[in-house]
C-alpha cells in the first residue's frame, strides 16, 4: 500500500512508481496540459504507434500497477466492508479470479493473526480443517440420503404389485426373507406377501386377478407420478430433471439461486423415490448427484470459508458430485473420475483428494446402511470370472457401434422433443404430460415381465450369467442328455430352449419400448436420471447379441474362429458379459464419458477381467457417437437451455480478433463509462437506471480516456444504498469519486461519496489486436467474467463470457452448415485442426437475456462530449 | 415419531438431515445386536438327478452356514450327500429390519406432511384468505417482483438489518421462500428458461 502513493493532480492520477519508470517529460507535458485528443482524425496507423498520442503515465493503472492496486483495493475493502458487495445476482457468472483473490486475502489475514492468541490459533485450525469437515458432512449426508432413497424406492416399487401383510414396510424380497418355500418355481412367492388381486379378490391366479393386478399397477404408477410432479410444481420446481447439466454449468461459474437449496434437496429426495417407483423409464443416479450437491451446498453454509466464496464453494460441490456418483453406483473411484471428467470445471489436486475422501465417506455410510441386503454397495454385482476370447472383441465392438448409434439417435431425438416442449404451447402442460407418459409406460410395461420389473433388477438379471442355480426364463436351455427337460444343468452353450426364445422376443419388445419411452421421459418435470435406462437398453441389446453369438458357437462350432478358441462342450461365451459391455457402450454413447464410465462399470459389477472389452466398446461408441455430433446429452441440454457454459474441452480455431468480438459493435451506441471523479450520485443513478449493463469501466476523465478500473453494477447500487443509509450528508448532488483522495470541490458542495472500495482496480485487459484464440483461452483457464479491450490504454470495449459464446455460435452458423465434423476438417481450416480439434460453439439463449439483459457491455453515456469522442473512436475501427 | 418429524420439519432441513443420519446410524447399531430375524443362510441347490432345485433358508450363524447344517431334511441318502452338497451354494446374508422400518416410516411421514402442506397451500390458504380479507390481499404476492435496479440493493441491505422477533422472522422467511418458489415456477414452467 505504501509503495503505491497515489496523488491527485488536476484530476489526474499519477502513479509515482510508474512515473519514474516510464513517464517521459514529453508525455508529462502532453498529459499535464490536458490536451483533448482528437480521435476523429486519428486513423488506425496513428493509434498503432500510439505512444506519441497516448501518454503512458496512466497506462499502468490498468495493467502494470494491477498487483499493487489490487492489494490496495482489498485492504480498502476490508477496512470498510459494505454488506453484499462482492456477491452475485441470480443467473450471473462469477469471476473466478476475483473470488480466488479474495480467498487468498482471507487466508493471509488468518495466518497473520494466528500467532496473536490461542483463540485465533484455534480459529485458524478450524479454518484449515473446514474443507475436510465439510466434505465429511457432505459424504455422510449423501450416503444416508442415498440409503433412504434406495430403501424407500425399492419398497414403493413393490407396492405397485402387492403388500407385505405382517410388516408393511418390507418390500417383496425382505418380506419373504425367512419363508420356507423351497422349490425354484415358487422362489418368489411366500404367504406373507399378498398381491393386490389376492388381497382384494381373494385369488392369486386367474384372468380376473391378472386384470386386477394390472389395474392396481396402473393406479399406483399414475398416483406416484402425479404426486411427484405435483410436489415438484408446488414446492421446488428446480427439483425436476437430472440436474447434471445445471450442476455442470454451476460448477463452471454460474449462479442459479435456490438450485442447490434446502427445499430442492427435500423435494428432490422425496419425489425421486416416487418417480422411480412410478415405473417411468428413468433412473435415480443423476438426481443423486444433484442431491449430494445440495448437501454440499447446505453444509458449506456452516463454514464461512465456503459460504462467502463462490469459487471455494464450487470445490465443495465438485467433491459432492463425486460422493453422489459414489453412492449412486457404489463406485467411489468412478465417482471421483466422473467429477473430474464430466462435471467439474476447476479441479485442482486438493479437490481431487477431497472428492476421494467424500466418495469414501459416502460409500462407507451407504455400505453400513446396507440397503440391498447383500452386504454390497450395488445391486448388480456379477460373480462370474469366466475368461473372454479375442474373437469376442468383434461383437463387443459391434455393441460399441450400437451404443454410439443409440447415443447419437437419443440425443437428437430427445433434444428435438425438448425443444418442442420449450418452444411450443405443449410445454404449458407439464402435469398432464407426466401423467400421460406414466400412463402409457404403465399400460405397455405390465404385460412384459422384463419391463414390469424394476429397471435395475432387470439389469441385474441380464448381467447375471446362467448357472445351475438360476431359474429365470433366460436360462432355460435344453440339456443335451434329455432334450425335453427345461432348466436342467443350465450351463450355457447348449441349444436354446423355448424359454430362451420367448425371452428373446420379450427382450426385443422391451428394447423397443425402452428406447421410445426414454426419449420422451428424459426432460419430464420429475427427477429423472438417464444412466439406468441407457444401461438397460444396452444390457438388453448386449444380452440378445450374447445369446446369438452363443447359439452361433453352438451350431457352427466347426467355424474357424470357434474351432480355435471354443471347444465343443465348454462354455466359452458368457451372455451376461455381453450385457455388461452393451450397457457400458450405450451409456458411453449417451454421455460420451470414457474413463470414468469404464471404472464405474467395473466397480459396479466387480468384473476386473473385463476392462479391455469395456474399454473397446466404450471407445468405439464414443467414436461412432462423435461422428454424428460431438456433444454428449448433458452438453446438448446445456446448449438447449443456453446456459453460459464455456467448454474447456474444445478448441477455438478461428482467426478472429478481439475487436471483432467486443461490444460495442460498430453500429451500436458507444461504450458507456464512468469517470473517476466528476459524476454526481444523481448522474450515476441515472446511468444505472437507463442502462441494463452489469458493469462499467471507470476512466480517468472524458478528455483522457484512460482506464482506471471496473465497477460492477450490483456493487454500485449496493454501495450507494448503503451510503444513503449509513453515511450522513450524501445527497443526490454529492460527487462520486473512485480515487484515493476526494477531488477538490467548491466549499458549499455536499459531502462527496467515496466508492473506491468497490472499484476493481485490476481488471483484465487485452488489446484490440489480441487473437480470439488467446482471449478464449484466458477466459477458459482463468474463469473470467469479463475482459476489457484497450488500445494504448484507452478503453475501446468489453468482452464478456456471453459475447464469446454468442461469437462461437455465430461462427458455427457461418462456417458449419453441416453438423458433421469431417466437412469442417477438409474444407475450412485444414491446417489448424488437431485430430479431434473441432470447435463446438455454443448457443446463446435469447430468453435468458430478459432475466439479465446485461451483456454488461457497451454502455451509453449521457454526456455529449463523450459520445462524440467515442463515436469517433468507433469509426476508426 | 410423527411429533418428532413435525418439529424437525419446522426447523431447518440441514438439522433434519443430521438427525436423520444419527437416527439411521443409531438404528443400525441397535439392530446390529443380531436380531434373530435379520440373518439368514440361504442355500440354493440345483436339480440333482430327479430332485428339483430347492432353496433352503435357515437362521444360523456365519460359521454354520453350509449345506450340511442348513439343508434339512436332506433329500438324498447318506452316500449322495456329499455330491449333492457340492453343488449347493450357501450365502450368509444380513439385513437390518429396524433401518428399513425407520426409513420407510420417516419417508412416509415426510411425504404425508408435504402432502398436507401442499393441500394447505394450494387449497385452504387461498380460501381462508379470501374469507378473511377479501380479494385484495391475494394480489399482494404477485406484484413484488419489481424491476427497479435499486430494489436488489434494498433486499441485500435489509437482509442484514436487525430483525424484530422470532415470529416476524419466520413470517418473513416464509414470504421470501414463497416468492422464490414463484420465481422458480415462472422460469421453469412458464418461460422455460432453465431445465427444459
Amino acid at each position: 500500500m505504501e509503495s503505491e502513493q497515489l496523488f491527485n493532480r488536476k484530476g489526474y492520477y499519477r502513479n509515482s512508481y510508474n512515473s519514474i519508470a516510464s513517464a517521459s517529460s514529453d508525455e508529462e507535458l502532453l498529459d499535464g496540459a490536458g490536451v483533448v485528443m482528437d480521435f476523429h482524425t486519428s486513423e488506425d496507423d496513428n493509434l498503432l504507434d500510439g505512444d506519441a498520442t497516448s501518454p503512458g503515465s496512466n497506462y499502468v493503472m490498468s495493467n502494470g500497477g494491477g498487483v499493487m492496486s489490487s492489494t490496495t483495493h482489498l485492504l480498502d475493502f476490508l477496512e470498510e466492508p459494505i454488506p453484499g458487495v462482492g456477491t452475485y445476482d441470480d443467473f450471473h457468472t462469477i469471476d473466478w479470479v476475483r473470488e480466488k483473490c479474495k480467498d487468498r486475502e482471507r487466508h493471509r489475514k488468518i495466518n497473520a493473526k494466528k500467532k496473536e492468541s490461542a483463540w485465533e490459533f484455534t480459529k485458524s485450525l478450524y479454518d484449515a480443517w473446514s474443507g475436510w469437515l465439510v466434505v465429511t458432512l457432505t459424504g455422510l449426508a449423501s450416503g444416508a440420503l442415498a440409503g433412504l432413497i434406495d430403501i424407500a424406492a425399492d419398497w414403493l416399487n413393490d407396492i405397485k404389485e402387492g403388500v407385505c401383510l405382517n410388516a408393511m414396510w418390507f418390500n417383496h424380497e425382505q418380506c419373504c426373507w425367512g419363508s420356507n418355500e423351497t422349490t425354484f418355481a415358487e422362489r418368489d412367492k411366500c404367504p406373507q406377501w399378498k398381491s393386490w388381486a389376492g388381497l382384494i379378490l381373494g385369488q392369486e391366479e386367474g384372468p380376473g386377478s391378472y386384470i386386477m393386478n394390472y389395474f392396481m399397477y396402473i393406479y399406483w404408477a399414475l398416483s406416484f407420478a402425479f404426486l411427484a410432479v405435483l410436489l415438484v410444481k408446488v414446492f421446488a420446481p428446480y427439483a425436476c430433471g437430472s440436474g447434471i447439466p445445471e450442476i455442470k454449468t454451476i460448477l463452471s461459474g454460474f449462479i442459479i439461486r435456490g438450485y442447490l437449496g434446502k427445499w430442492t434437496l427435500l423435494i428432490k429426495t422425496v419425489t425421486l423415490v416416487l418417480a422411480v417407483a412410478s415405473g417411468l423409464s428413468l433412473g435415480k443416479e443423476g438426481p443423486l448427484v444433484h442431491v449430494a450437491c445440495c448437501c454440499g451446498n447446505i453444509f458449506s453454509y456452516l463454514f464461512p470459508k465456503y459460504s462467502k466464496n463462490e469459487a471455494k464453494k464450487r470445490e465443495v460441490l465438485s467433491a459432492a458430485s463425486a460422493a453422489g456418483v459414489s453412492v449412486a453406483f457404489g463406485a467411489p473411484i468412478g465417482g471421483v473420475l466422473f467429477s473430474l471428467e464430466e462435471v467439474s470445471y476447476y479441479f485442482p489436486l486438493k479437490t481431487l483428494w477431497r472428492s476421494f475422501f467424500a466418495a469414501l465417506v459416502a460409500a462407507f455410510v451407504l455400505r453400513s446402511i446396507n440397503p440391498f441386503g447383500n452386504s454390497r454397495l450395488v445391486l448388480f454385482y456379477v460373480e462370474y470370472h469366466t475368461p473372454w476370447y479375442l474373437f469376442e472383441l468383434i461383437p463387443f465392438i459391434l455393441l460399441g457401434v450400437f451404443g454410439g448409434l443409440w447415443g447419437a439417435f437419443f440425443i437428437k431425438a430427445n433434444i428435438a422433443w425438448c425443444r418442442r416442449r420449450k418452444s411450443t404451447r405443449f410445454g404449458k402442460y407439464p402435469i398432464l404430460e407426466v401423467i400421460f407418459v406414466a400412463a402409457i409406460t404403465a399400460v405397455v410395461a405390465f404385460p412384459n415381465p422384463y419391463t414390469r420389473q424394476n429397471t435395475s433388477e432387470l439389469i441385474k438379471e441380464l448381467f447375471t450369467d446362467c448357472g445351475p442355480l438360476e431359474s429365470s426364463q433366460l436360462c432355460q436351455y435344453r440339456s443335451q442328455m434329455n432334450g425335453s427337460k427345461a432348466f436342467v444343468d443350465a450351463s450355457p452353450n447348449k441349444p436354446a430352449g423355448p424359454g430362451v426364445y420367448a425371452a428373446i422376443w420379450q427382450l426385443c419388445l422391451a428394447l423397443i419400448f425402452k428406447i421410445i419411452m426414454t426419449i420422451f421421459t428424459f426432460g419430464l418435470k420429475v427427477p429423472a436420471g438417464l444412466f439406468i435406462p441407457s444401461m438397460a437398453i444396452g444390457a438388453i441389446a448386449g444380452r440378445i447379441v450374447g445369446i446369438a453369438v452363443e447359439q452361433l458357437a453352438y451350431y457352427h462350432h466347426d467355424w474357424l474362429v470357434f474351432r480355435e478358441w471354443c471347444e465343443v462342450g465348454t462354455d466359452c461365451i458368457t451372455p451376461g458379459l455381453y450385457a455388461m459391455v452393451g450397457a457400458a457402450a450405450c451409456l458411453g454413447g449417451v454421455t460420451r464419458m470414457t474413463v470414468s464410465l469404464v471404472v464405474i462399470v467395473f466397480e459396479l459389477t466387480g468384473g476386473l477381467e473385463y476392462i479391455v472389452p469395456l474399454m473397446a466398446a466404450v471407445m468405439t461408441s464414443k467414436w461412432v457417437g462423435d461422428a454424428f455430433g460431438r456433444e454428449g446429452i448433458y452438453e446438448s441440454h446445456i446448449r438447449l437451455n443456453g446456459y453460459p457454459f464455456l467448454d474447456a474441452k474444445e478448441e477455438f480455431t478461428h482467426t478472429t480478433l478481439a475487436r471483432e468480438v467486443m461490444r460495442p459493435r460498430r453500429s451500436d451506441p458507444p461504450l458507456a463509462v464512468l469517470t473517476q471523479d466528476d459524476l454526481t450520485v444523481e448522474e450515476l443513478q441515472g446511468i444505472i437506471n437507463e442502462t441494463s449493463y452489469n458493469g462499467f469501466p471507470v476512466i480517468v476523465s472524458k478528455e483522457s480516456q484512460r482506464l482506471v478500473g471496473f465497477a460492477l453494477r450490483r456493487d454500485i447500487t449496493i454501495a450507494i444504498e448503503n451510503a444513503r443509509r449509513k453515511q450522513e450528508g450524501i445527497l443526490l448532488t454529492s460527487r462520486v469519486y473512485f480515487t484515493q483522495h476526494a477531488p477538490t470541490l467548491p466549499a458549499d458542495s455536499p459531502r462527496p461519496l467515496k466508492l473506491r472500495s468497490i472499484l476493481d482496480m485490476s481488471p483484465f485487459t487485452v488489446t484490440d489486436h489480441t487473437p480470439m484464440e488467446i482471449v478464449v483461452d484466458i477466459f477458459r483457464k482463468l474463469g473470467l467474467r469479463q475482459c476489457l479491450v484497450t488500445h494504448n490504454g484507452i478503453v475501446l470495449g468489453i468482452i464478456t463470457k456471453k459475447n464469446i459464446l454468442a461469437h462461437l455460435e455465430e461462427l458455427k452458423e457461418h462456417t458449419e452448415p453441416l453438423a458433421s465434423p469431417w466437412y469442417y476438417h477438409k474444407k475450412r481450416y485444414p491446417s489448424s485442426y488437431g485430430p479431434d480439434g473441432q470447435p463446438r460453439p455454443r448457443q446463446h439463449n435469447v430468453q435468458l437475456v430478459t432475466a439479465f439483459p446485461g451483456r454488461q457491455a457497451d454502455e451509453e453515456e449521457s454526456e455529449e462530449e463523450v459520445v462524440n469522442l467515442l463515436d469517433g473512436r468507433g469509426s476508426t475501427l | 415419531i410423527l411429533v418428532l418429524q413435525h418439529r424437525k420439519m419446522r426447523s431447518s432441513v440441514a438439522f433434519k438431515l443430521l438427525s436423520l443420519v444419527g437416527l439411521l446410524l443409531m438404528s443400525t447399531q441397535t439392530t446390529d445386536a443380531k436380531n434373530s430375524e435379520d440373518i439368514r443362510c440361504k442355500c440354493t441347490c440345483p436339480p440333482y438327478r430327479d430332485i428339483d432345485g430347492q432353496i433352503y433358508k435357515q437362521n444360523v450363524s456365519l460359521k454354520d452356514c453350509n449345506c450340511l447344517h442348513v439343508v434339512e431334511p436332506m433329500p438324498v441318502d447318506g452316500k449322495d450327500v456329499e455330491a449333492y452338497c457340492l453343488r449347493c451354494e450357501c450365502k450368509y446374508e444380513e439385513r437390518s429390519s429396524g433401518t428399513i422400518k425407520v426409513t420407510i416410516i420417516i419417508y412416509l411421514s415426510i411425504l404425508g406432511l408435504l402432502f398436507l402442506y401442499m393441500v394447505y397451500l394450494t387449497l385452504l390458504e387461498p380460501m381462508l384468505k379470501r374469507r378473511l380479507f377479501g380479494h385484495s390481499q391475494l394480489q399482494n404476492d404477485d406484484d413484488v417482483g419489481d424491476q427497479q435496479p435499486f430494489a436488489n440493493a434494498h433486499n441485500v441491505l435489509s437482509h442484514s438489518a436487525s430483525r424484530p422477533n422470532m415470529l416476524n422472522k419466520v413470517e418473513h422467511a416464509q414470504q421470501r421462500w414463497r416468492r422464490q418458489v414463484q420465481e422458480q415456477r415462472k422460469s421453469v414452467f412458464d418461460r422455460h428458461v432453465v431445465l427444459s
